[in-house]
């Protein structure tokens, strides 16, 4: 088996309380040898640094020491009895035995008692399939510890009191509870208490009658469970265990590779059997996720091996022919002579693409390259513009660069966490657990969000102050804040001194200090109480480190960018930049978005964030790659689609991105779509783009992926080849073919091969390479000369940009705003179980969480419209209507609804604005001012989709080339 | 004189005090509900004020009550009832009562009362010589934890007094779950003000602004007194923002356990008060230092803590003189089981066991030959008659295997069957274990399931190996003295009646 357990040191690494602090160190002699660690580190723990392995059961290295299994004794000179060595400190000069006569007996009549409960047979060293006829499915630990121990029968015999009739829950789709298997460790049960913190999970019962339960013992399911898999990932029995090792049995080879859901971009390690994908493990060394999942990354992978996903190339004339499937050389020379023909008869600039926050970096390189060289213009966007572009805007201009300021880890070292517009519990699961995590040891919570989201409150966390703004009232909240900090003498003088541009500081002190910018003058248009915002800006400035993390929320707005600018003068004028705890964290949204971005994906900026329009800039690359660029922007998407109706924008180019769901105002998208000549469209399923197209390129999933992809704190992770290319072609090599049949020559031969380019033109970049990945995977940009390991925390000492820029952020109300007509707001947001446009998340077994859209709404709204739970309504905006069932929920405030866009079907963005950013376009996705009734019918988009989106999906039966 | 003494507290109640009491009130009598002085044998015991003292009328049912108002309270010559002035009562005389000094003499309730019986001068005198100082009094006095592991309660106070924190806390483990014991309950029900006073003098002591009194849910009208006696406290300033005019500060709130006897374990109470599954805790960290909600914590049983006013207000001195060895001041003994005259003792550490069954307790109820006294709890060894002279000290019990723990004594006769004591001890350990060790968890199903084999003859020598060897895996291997004591009363049986058990001689193991 080539399968490698991960070194498990049994009892959680010792940290300084405080980062940076130095540790006590205490030096101690087991079984002979001299052993020194931090104190406060278990017997166990220093054991295994010596390669001593203690027996054990219920310890494992990322929760806390339980002492419950008696396997782990030790004996200490001068003390009594046989502590265990998992929650017995190291003190010094202490002198440990952990193995002789006694202990041996004393294991071993302790495994004695366990193997009473789990019938065993010794003569082939295998735990016997029990009374139910079960199957073991080899990720029992119980087994190697009867080898261990050496235990060679059990004198209690099997026929007493025990478990093994006791029911399997079989209720989460992805993994089952065998109550039979069970031995009480509580290793699950301390999982989802301290690992995932939704303490679903207990144990009923006492003595022998304990019995690990979800929920009220109602089934994993039914309970508060989100499926995160840590429970699954702590068991050290069979009894918890992926439903795929029952049904596929044991992995035999194993791939590390990074997950391509959300920004997290956690770590994982693939098994696999025959080329499938068994099984996802976190990897403990994930810099991201330092061992932990969510249901997404853990579970929902099948969608890769989909009966719907597409593996060959196809073409057609019009969108309404069926598709025919082809050869790679016939789709690429079909999609080439019409870019060329367009180009021929509509100019150069008529032509253009999207790069894809789903692809590695290294494939968003390659087509924002194709773009700009083969292309010729420089008509590349990518859908971090509908999402983040604001946070990329906003951030360079306050600091110089266009990300995160932390590594994920900083969040344990916060005092105070500011929440603006995000949920990260639902969005951002796995670092949403690290920051309940902190939340439980004690950090101060603020949530801004009209919304009462998981994190306001749920098990054992509260927030201190809840914001409930109304929607679009970001830049008066941010100004408000910025009012108190400043006029309550607040503001870090010291840090504005020193590492902030004065002039600019004066002007926003001046600006935020005006009275129409108090709490108290701003309170009736943001809908939260002057009191509780002066009492959230005291708590923030007061906290020693106070980090900010914020979404879509905050950039999803007209004046989305102003806000993210804002938010940076509160962290500057608190002085809570460049360091452990503080700074701000875009929570950006999807696996690749932050390098998608780096990698040269917006029409103004070639790869590293640098203008097309600076001549030394532009002249390396055109030396690089031989070619003369095009000094002019591009177009941004919203452009593209308007100048396609014009009918100056004629071809294009779409990498992974479901821009007919994801856009706003659908219909506006959809005339768009249908306007262009020609539409590539490169992905896994024939999307709702994929309506539209002329011409399909199979893409690859991740497993099939080789390079790396970027996650929200700039780290760069490794995303390795788990299962060869269901397409026979890596993408970047269609993209590479595509380019060459442009009559752009590009020849790489491997990823590899792209990434020391990336290294060679990008300055963050410099000491990047697939194979420094696989040595130290998981560095974080900038990686050069000057930070050869990587930059966890930017803006040490001193600001990218040198001083930190204040700039005023004067408050503009959105111009979508209530009235009669249409009196509510309807904001928009994801829930856990799916994700974005769901086109993965719906094709796997999700979908037992969420089948359909829904409508939350207050009940106050629900009752004035006669609306009952379940009730299908229309929700109509100005821009138009759909219907989705409505949910009476008790996280709404009156005047404000709320859906997600996880489903076609539902056409969330039929009634979004088009309204957007003022610097950026970013769409103003989160406020639409709606009226909702009930019906009880389709809305006519939703009715004319249905009708014509199979006919747009039919496949013709190939029968000759 | 129309006032009348009838008890309240829980033992009282359940042969009838409460219907006594009415009736009296109904009579136009004031009726003061004491609480029991721990004669258990004379309740209700009812009380009358005379010039030479209480004269006592005991085991009134409400039928007598008539004959009493109408009889026994007009005339001098004795009623059949009358067991005549308290103080001259043998019982009460022989003991050395500190702890229930005021117990049956006061309203539990009234802290007039509390007050003019010496109540708050141990915590003034705390106050006055200060922390580091009131803390070596108890230390200088010997006073070992009550609950049973006779832990050095200064030493407690001390390691919690130097622990530096924010909070520090108070507990009173108020959780008595041993069978044959009541001592926490009587005090509390009859004293109550002497737990509170002892808690403010350990929070003062250690640093401590808050406490918590852990009570068992089985204790419904303890919860009832205390809580009122607390409340009253508040209303007179003796628990609050500046107890007593003191300038102290000290809150404290009862909280009811939910049924587990493994939360009379410190680290289970601790976890369940935080409301958590009852859980043992592994230990270190000890909960002087990680305590309540992390926090340094002095969690003490109720006779502990309701001994501390006493040892503050008469000094250590006076305290240690009493006793014998390290075996300082009374321990309160409960009196149960098989025996004529049930009830508390209170006395002096010093006294042989068979003073306490045969002085005080008059011997078994049945008349027949004491065949075992199970001392200290459900987890105790089983006394054999030829060591009933052995001294009550705690170090005198340990040599001979056995434990005074919390001072409950229950009496068996010649007719007892004790093989089924041992598949008790077992039994008992498998209802009670909190399941978190494996040796407690299936130790003890597993060795209730030898015991049944042995019953019925089957494999009996290796049976008797395998039950040893399980005993040593849970002495050893336990989390919790709960796994770790359930060997102690078997191996006593088998030491002392091994042919009960099919073994032809003792086994000493």
């Amino acid at each position: 088996m080539s399968l490698t357990k991960q070194t498990d040191y049994g009892t959680p690494e010792i940290k300084p309380a405080t980062y940076g602090d130095t540790l006590d160190y205490v030096t101690a002699n087991i079984d002979g040898k001299q052993v020194t660690v931090p104190k406060g580190t278990s017997i166990m723990r220093a054991a295994k640094q010596l390669n001593v392995d203690i027996p054990k059961l219920c310890a494992t290295d990322n929760l806390d020491a339980h002492g419950s299994c008696r396997m782990c004794v030790c004996k200490i000179e001068g003390r009594r009895g046989m502590p265990a060595s998992c929650t017995t400190p190291i003190e010094e000069g202490m002198t440990v035995t952990t193995d002789d006569a006694d202990i041996q007996k004393l294991r071993k009549g302790v495994l004695e008692l366990y193997m009473s409960d789990h019938p065993f047979d010794y003569t082939n060293g295998k735990i016997t399939a029990n009374v139910k006829g079960q199957q073991i499915y080899g990720d029992c630990e119980l087994e190697g510890m009867v080898a261990k121990v050496g235990l060679t029968e059990v004198r209690y015999g099997f026929e007493g009191k025990n478990h093994f009739t006791a029911e399997i829950d079989t209720s989460n789709p992805y993994f089952q509870f065998d109550g039979a298997k069970c031995i009480s460790c509580m290793r699950c049960v301390r999982a989802c208490e301290q690992v995932q913190g939704s303490f679903a999970i207990t144990t009923a019962g006492r003595g022998f009658d304990s019995k690990i339960v979800a929920g009220m013992n109602e089934g994993f399911l039914a309970s508060e469970c989100v499926s995160c898999g840590a429970c699954v990932q702590a068991c050290p029995t069979d009894t918890l265990v992926e439903k795929s090792v029952v049904e596929m049995g044991q992995p035999d080879r194993e791939v590390k590779t990074t997950c391509a859901y959300c920004g997290v971009g956690c770590s994982f390690i693939a098994q696999i059997k025959n080329n499938q994908v068994v099984r996802m493990i976190p990897d403990k060394d994930g810099g991201a996720n330092d061992g932990h999942s969510c249901v997404k990354g853990r579970f929902a992978f099948g969608y890769a091996t989909h009966k719907d996903r597409i593996t060959k190339p196809m073409i057609r004339d019009h969108i309404h022919d069926p598709w025919q499937e082809v050869s790679w050389e016939v789709a690429i020379e079909f999609a080439a002579t019409r870019f060329k023909d367009i180009q021929k008869k509509h100019g150069r600039k008529a032509i253009g693409g999207i790069t894809s926050s789903r692809c590695t970096n290294e494939e968003v390189f390659v087509v924002q390259k194709l773009i700009r060289a083969a292309f010729g213009n420089n008509n590349v966007d990518t859908c971090a513009r509908v999402c983040h572009s604001p946070t990329g805007y906003g951030l360079n201009q306050a600091f110089g660069t266009a990300a995160g300021t932390q590594d994920f880890e900083s969040v344990e070292h916060s005092d105070v966490i500011l929440l603006i517009g995000a949920n990260p519990t639902d969005a951002h699961p796995v670092f949403g657990s690290r920051m309940k995590k902190q939340i439980r040891a004690g950090a101060k919570l603020i949530v801004a969000d009209p919304r009462a989201i998981d994190l306001v409150r749920s098990a054992h966390i509260e927030a201190d102050h809840h914001l409930p703004l109304f929607p679009g009232t970001n830049v008066a909240l941010i100004n408000a804040l910025s009012h108190v900090i400043a006029t309550e003498n607040l503001i870090d003088r010291e840090f504005v001194a020193k590492r902030c541009d004065t002039e600019s500081f004066k002007a926003w002190e001046d600006f935020v200090t005006l009275p129409e910018n108090s709490p108290e003058a701003q309170a009736t248009i943001i809908g939260v109480k002057a009191q509780d915002i002066r009492a959230a800006a005291r708590t923030y400035a007061n906290g020693d480190t106070a980090g900010i993390y914020y979404g879509l929320g905050v950039t999803e707005h007209s004046q989305g960018s102003t806000m993210v600018m804002g938010i940076a003068n509160l962290a500057m004028a608190t002085g809570n930049l460049g360091k452990r705890g503080g700074g701000i964290n875009p929570l950006r949204g999807q696996n690749n978005v932050q390098g998608s971005c780096d990698m040269g994906s917006f029409p103004h900026e070639l790869p590293g964030y640098r203008s097309v329009a600076d001549d030394e800039v532009r002249g390396q690359f055109e030396a690089h790659w031989n070619v003369k660029l095009d000094n002019e922007p591009g177009y941004r998407i919203p452009n593209m689609f308007k100048q396609a109706i014009d009918g100056n924008y004629r071809g294009m180019y779409v990498q992974g991105e479901d821009i007919a769901q994801s856009d706003p105002d659908t219909q506006h998208v959809e005339a768009a779509l249908m306007a262009l000549d020609c539409l590539v469209v490169q992905d896994l399923f024939l999307n709702e783009t994929a309506r539209f197209a002329h011409v399909f390129l199979p893409g690859t999933s991740f497993l099939e992926k080789n390079g790396t992809f970027t996650n929200a704190e700039r780290r760069i992770n490794r995303v390795r080849e788990v299962m060869p290319p269901l397409t026979g072609k890596h993408e970047w090599e269609v993209t590479q073919d595509l380019a060459i049949a442009m009559g752009y020559p590009m020849n790489y031969t491997n990823s590899a091969e792209i990434m020391d380019e990336i290294a060679a033109l990008l300055p963050t970049f410099a000491h990047v390479s697939l194979d420094r990945l696989d040595k130290d995977d998981g560095l974080q940009w900038p990686v050069n000369d000057a930070a050869p390991n990587g930059t966890p925390i930017m803006h040490v000492g001193e600001f990218v940009r040198g001083k930190g820029k204040f700039f005023v952020t004067e408050f503009t109300p959105t111009t979508e705003k209530t009235n009669r007509k249409f009196p509510l707001l309807l904001t928009t947001g994801r829930i856990l179980s799916q994700y974005n446009v769901g086109a993965q998340t719906r094709r796997t077994e999700n979908n037992v969480w969420l089948e359909e859209d829904v409508l939350e709404i207050h009940a106050s709204d629900a009752e004035l419209r006669g609306i009952a739970n379940g009730d299908l309504v229309k929700i109509s905006s100005r821009k138009g209507d759909i219907a989705l069932k409505a949910e009476i929920s008790e996280r709404m405030q009156p005047g404000v609804v709320y859906t997600t866009f996880h489903h076609p079907e539902s056409g969330a963005n039929v009634i979004t604005t088009e309204n957007s950013d003022w610097a950026t376009d970013c769409p103003e996705y989160k406020v639409t001012a709606v009226q909702i009734r009930l019906t009880n019918d389709m809305s006519p988009w939703q009715s004319e989709r249905a009708d014509t989106v199979e006919g747009q999906r039919i496949i013709q039966v190939q029968v000759a080339e | 004189m129309n006032i009348v003494y009838v008890p309240r507290d829980t033992a009282s109640v359940s042969v009838g005090a409460d219907i006594v009491a009415k009736k009296f009130t109904t009579a136009g009598f004031q009726v003061i509900r004491n609480g029991s002085r721990g004669a258990a044998w004379l309740e209700p015991l009812v009380e009358i004020d005379t010039p030479d003292g209480r004269v006592g009328f005991s085991c009134v049912k409400p039928g007598d009550v008539d004959a009493l108002i109408n009889d026994a309270f007009q005339h001098e010559a004795p009623h059949l009832l009358d067991v005549g002035l308290i103080k001259n009562i043998e019982y009460f005389k022989k003991q050395t009562r500190h702890i229930f000094a005021k117990s049956g003499e006061i309203d539990p309730l009234s802290i007039d009362d509390y007050i003019s019986h010496g109540g708050f001068t141990g915590l003034k005198k705390c106050v006055s010589i200060g922390n580091q100082a009131s803390v070596t009094q108890v230390l200088e006095s010997g006073l070992r934890g009550r609950g049973g592991a006779a832990f050095p309660t200064g030493i407690k106070w001390q390691t919690t007094l130097d622990a530096v924190a924010d909070q520090k806390y108070v507990v009173c483990n108020a959780d008595e779950g041993d069978g044959g014991t009541f001592s926490d309950r009587l005090v509390m029900e009859t004293d109550p003000m002497a737990l509170i006073e002892g808690m403010i003098i350990c929070g003062t002591s250690i640093g401590a602004t808050k406490g918590y009194i852990y009570l068992r849910s089985e204790y419904p009208l303890t919860k009832k007194i205390l809580g009122e006696a607390i409340a009253n406290a508040y209303q007179a300033n003796w628990l609050g923002d500046n107890v007593g005019g003191l300038n102290i500060q000290f809150d404290l709130e009862l909280r009811i356990g939910a049924g587990a006897y493994i939360c009379g374990e410190e680290t289970s109470l601790l976890d369940s008060l935080e409301g958590k599954r009852g859980m043992v805790r592994a230990k270190p960290p000890l909960p002087a230092i990680q305590g309540l909600f992390g926090k340094p914590t002095v969690i003490n049983n109720v006779i502990t803590l309701a001994s501390v006013p006493d040892v503050l207000a008469n000094g250590a001195e006076a305290y240690a003189a009493l006793g014998v060895g390290r075996s300082t001041g009374t321990l309160p003994f409960q009196l149960g089981g098989n025996i004529k005259r049930g009830g508390m003792v209170e006395v002096e550490f010093g006294h042989t066991l068979r003073e306490i069954i045969e002085d005080f307790g008059g011997g078994t109820l049945s008349g027949r030959p004491i065949k075992a006294v199970q001392l200290g709890g459900p987890l105790g060894s089983y006394i054999h008659p030829d060591e009933l002279d052995t001294v009550l000290d705690y170090e005198k019990f340990a040599e001979i295997g056995g434990a005074v723990g919390h001072g409950g004594i229950v009496v068996f006769d010649d007719t007892t069957d004790m093989a089924a004591l041992a598949r008790f001890a077992f039994s008992f350990c498998e209802a009670e274990s909190c399941g978190k060790c494996t040796p407690c968890r299936i130790g003890a199903v597993r060795g209730g399931e030898i015991l049944d084999k042995i019953a019925d003859g089957e494999n009996v020598t290796e049976n008797f190996a395998l039950l040893d060897d399980l005993f040593d895996v849970m002495e050893v291997g336990s989390l919790c003295a709960m796994g770790g004591l359930t060997p102690k009363p078997v191996r006593s049986i088998l030491k002392h009646f091994p042919a009960e058990l099919g073994l032809k001689q003792g086994v000493e193991t």
